[in-house]
């Protein structure tokens, strides 16, 4: 009953401000539907904490376990965080004129429609749907990150929709072949999409099929986890969308993108019984967090900056689940949540600095900790937090895959380690004379609504000095769920 | 296989023929409105190769399908290009990046590879249609060409559109088509897709004064 209300109070908000959201108090109606959808989500957790996975709904239709419960409750808890940032944020946009009240309601729909159709993807059983809603969200945000209708924001727009379009097109065809292997299986009809079925039958899907259809499921969902080769989109839409959408595009989007990969690794291994699919991330995530980390280092405009970072991240992420077991596994995951948490709360930080400074570019920003040092500690730890440095659980996460690397892939260690070190003096070298450099700037008049930012940050601090049992329960669970 | 399955057969087959021909002639189109048109004779193609599969087998929900492909494909997403055409007043010659024989050439190359690549799968499938996939596969990868070559934003999305169709050729030769409810949120999605596209395309024309995407080059690693 609860996974009703989590993708009902989304799409229900959605509409709402499609219909109403010109008002002055779209930003409050906007946080209280993702409030909602917030509890809604902590029931449905505390649920399945108590009574383990349920499939709901018809002949199977949603599917919860440990896994994506996890992805479920980041994500609205995410999803709300941001739309307390959006307000003021979104409001001072407007005074400086760079939105309209016309603009800021397709805002405000699309980005309830835009969780609720992550949502939808994280919970459905369908991989026909798990398609379709991934689609879905990608168009909700295209028009979003065109929100300022600036050449350059034109530009970013049209080439996420092309480049996610045709990405997102070859995941479809790897949908079919799995489907033209299921079928040959389960009979045709509705339920031979359905992961649970899919899941019982592993074994017996045919392998040269599966192998072919996973290349595709790789490469079209991959496109938009941002793997290099197929990053391309990511940094533009980053960084020429508003900041609240830069940080649910990298704190949640990757995720749910790279949700959708393992829901099609976990068939495929079981179909072939070898390492190929796990080989295959192994490949593609080393080669976005290398690639990412040189291009962070030639970057000037920070979103973009950030942007690249999130790729290696994700990279990393990704080249954890491809090596699998326990451990590895585990620290995937862990490290997807430290990403998403800190990764959004640097966005919320940077949208403030950028906003007060005028500028997205580095060098136009300095001296933060003057202006204001709400902003200037928040970015100032986020970096921190982000780079791995202890006692932040960034640093747990990444010792964890590194170690794991070291027994089983050690000649992926020296790339990852080079890759971690010129990504952190780059980032390092430049954050720090936009906090602490000289300025000319005055004080800002206004106090800046980061609360979001620091309770991320806690989170994130909280998670690297001390795990509860029962999360690290929950942890090991879903890892145990990809294959552990 | 029966008398009337075989006849079916070669119905498809020349379906399917014709949507690999219809593909080679979109590379080959200069102007934008007779693309959309070709892009509706494809659909239509695809529509009646549907009807066919969903009649010869049995399979009532690809009557469906054949029903919304006509419906999008045929009927509303050329009138809605025709209209958008119309508006923006974009139909003039376009020249491909790369010219047309060249394109023709590396057509060929592309579907001898599709052809390669099908051949294990449609080995193993045990419907009516095993020599379409090669067709399907093709189709896509002659649209990516398409969207490759072109720098005008239509076109591109018309490539776009054509993978799709290409797509769903797939989906009904090796399997019968996908389960209802997907194929309905597939084509909500491309309903959406370009209805989206639409509005960006004012969004633009509003900003450039041309939909020529040679002017978004802006935004390159340096």
């Amino acid at each position: 009953m609860e996974i009703y209300w989590v993708l009902g109070i989304p799409l229900v908000g959605g509409i709402f401000l499609a219909l109403w959201g010109s008002r002055g108090n779209a930003p409050e109606i906007n946080a209280f539907f993702s409030l909602l959808t917030l509890i809604a989500a902590s029931i449905l957790t505390a649920r399945i904490v108590a009574d383990g996975p349920m499939i709901v709904g018809g002949e199977g239709w949603f599917f919860i376990d440990s896994f994506n419960v996890f992805l479920v409750t980041l994500t609205a808890f995410v999803a709300f965080t941001t739309s307390l940032f959006s307000r003021p944020y979104m409001r001072i946009e407007k005074e400086h004129s760079r939105l309209n009240d016309k603009r800021l309601r397709l805002y405000h729909s699309s980005y309830q429609i835009f969780i609720g159709a992550m949502l939808l993807a994280l919970t459905t059983n369908n991989m026909g749907i798990l398609w379709v809603s991934m689609e879905a969200a990608t168009l909700a945000t295209v028009l979003l990150v065109s929100l300022y209708r600036t050449p350059a924001s034109l530009e970013a727009a049209w080439k996420y929709f092309i480049l996610c379009g045709v990405g997102i097109a070859q995941a479809l065809f790897g949908t079919i072949l799995l489907y033209f292997a299921a079928e040959k299986v389960l009979g045709s009809g509705g339920t031979a999409l359905l992961w649970t079925h899919l899941n019982e039958v592993k074994g017996q899907l045919e392998p040269t099929v599966l192998q072919l259809a996973f290349v595709f499921l790789l490469v079209g969902y991959g496109t938009k986890v941002g793997l290099a080769p197929l990053h391309n989109w990511l940094p533009d839409a980053h960084a020429e969308g508003p900041t609240p959408v830069s940080a649910v595009l990298s704190g949640l989007l990757l995720n749910v993108a790279l949700y959708a990969v393992m829901r099609s690794k976990v068939l495929v291994d079981g179909a072939l019984g070898n390492d190929l699919a796990g080989n295959l991330m192994m490949g593609f995530g080393l080669l976005s967090v290398v690639l990412a980390a040189f291009l962070i280092k030639r970057q000037t405009d920070v979103k973009r900056m950030f942007a690249y970072s999130s790729i290696e991240h994700m990279g990393l992420v990704t080249f954890a689940f491809g090596m699998g077991g326990p451990v590895a596994s585990f620290a995937g995951l862990l490290h997807m949540t430290m990403h998403s948490l800190t990764k959004s709360a640097i966005f919320f930080a940077v949208g403030h600095a950028t906003q007060s400074a005028g500028t997205q570019l580095m060098a136009g920003i300095r001296g933060l900790i003057k202006t204001n040092p709400t902003i200037g500690w928040g970015l100032m730890l986020g970096t921190v937090a982000i780079l791995g440095v202890p006692p932040f659980g960034v640093f747990a996460s990444e010792f964890l895959i590194i170690t794991t690397a070291m027994h089983e892939h050690a000649w992926a260690t020296p790339f990852l380690l080079t890759a971690l070190g010129v990504a952190f003096a780059s980032i390092f070298g430049k954050v720090q004379p936009m906090v602490f450099g000289e300025t000319e700037l005055p004080r800002l008049p206004y106090q800046p609504a980061l609360t979001p930012v620091f309770m991320h940050l806690a989170l994130v601090l909280m998670l690297g000095l001390f795990i509860p049992p029962y999360l690290a329960d929950w942890y090991r669970q879903a890892a145990a769920l990809l294959g552990g | 296989m029966t008398l009337s399955l075989t006849y079916h057969l070669q119905v498809i087959n020349l379906l399917a023929a014709l949507l690999l021909l219809i593909s080679f002639a979109m590379l080959s189109q200069r102007r934008i409105v007779g693309l959309i048109t070709l892009f509706a004779w494809q659909g239509a193609a695809l529509s009646a190769s549907t009807a066919i599969v969903a009649w010869s087998t049995g399979q009532h929900h690809l009557y469906y399908s054949a029903a919304l492909t006509l419906v999008l494909k045929v009927i509303a997403m050329p009138w809605f290009f025709y209209r958008l055409v119309k508006k923006l007043d974009v139909d003039r010659d376009v020249e491909p990046m790369i010219n047309i024989p060249t394109t023709m050439l590396i057509g060929i190359v592309l579907v001898i590879f599709a052809f390669n690549l099908a051949m294990p799968i449609s080995q193993m499938s045990g419907t009516v249609m095993r020599s379409t996939l090669g067709i399907a596969m093709a189709t896509v990868l002659l649209a990516f060409l398409m969207m490759i070559t072109r720098s005008k934003a239509i076109p591109q999305v018309i490539g776009f559109l054509a993978m799709e169709n290409g797509l769903f050729f797939a989906a009904t030769s090796a399997t019968y088509g996908m389960p209802l409810v997907v194929e309905m949120g597939v084509a909500l999605d491309v309903l959406v897709g370009v209805f989206v596209l639409g509005i960006f395309f004012f969004q633009i024309r509003e900003t450039f004064d041309s939909l020529d995407l040679k002017h978004m080059e802006k935004l390159k690693e340096k």
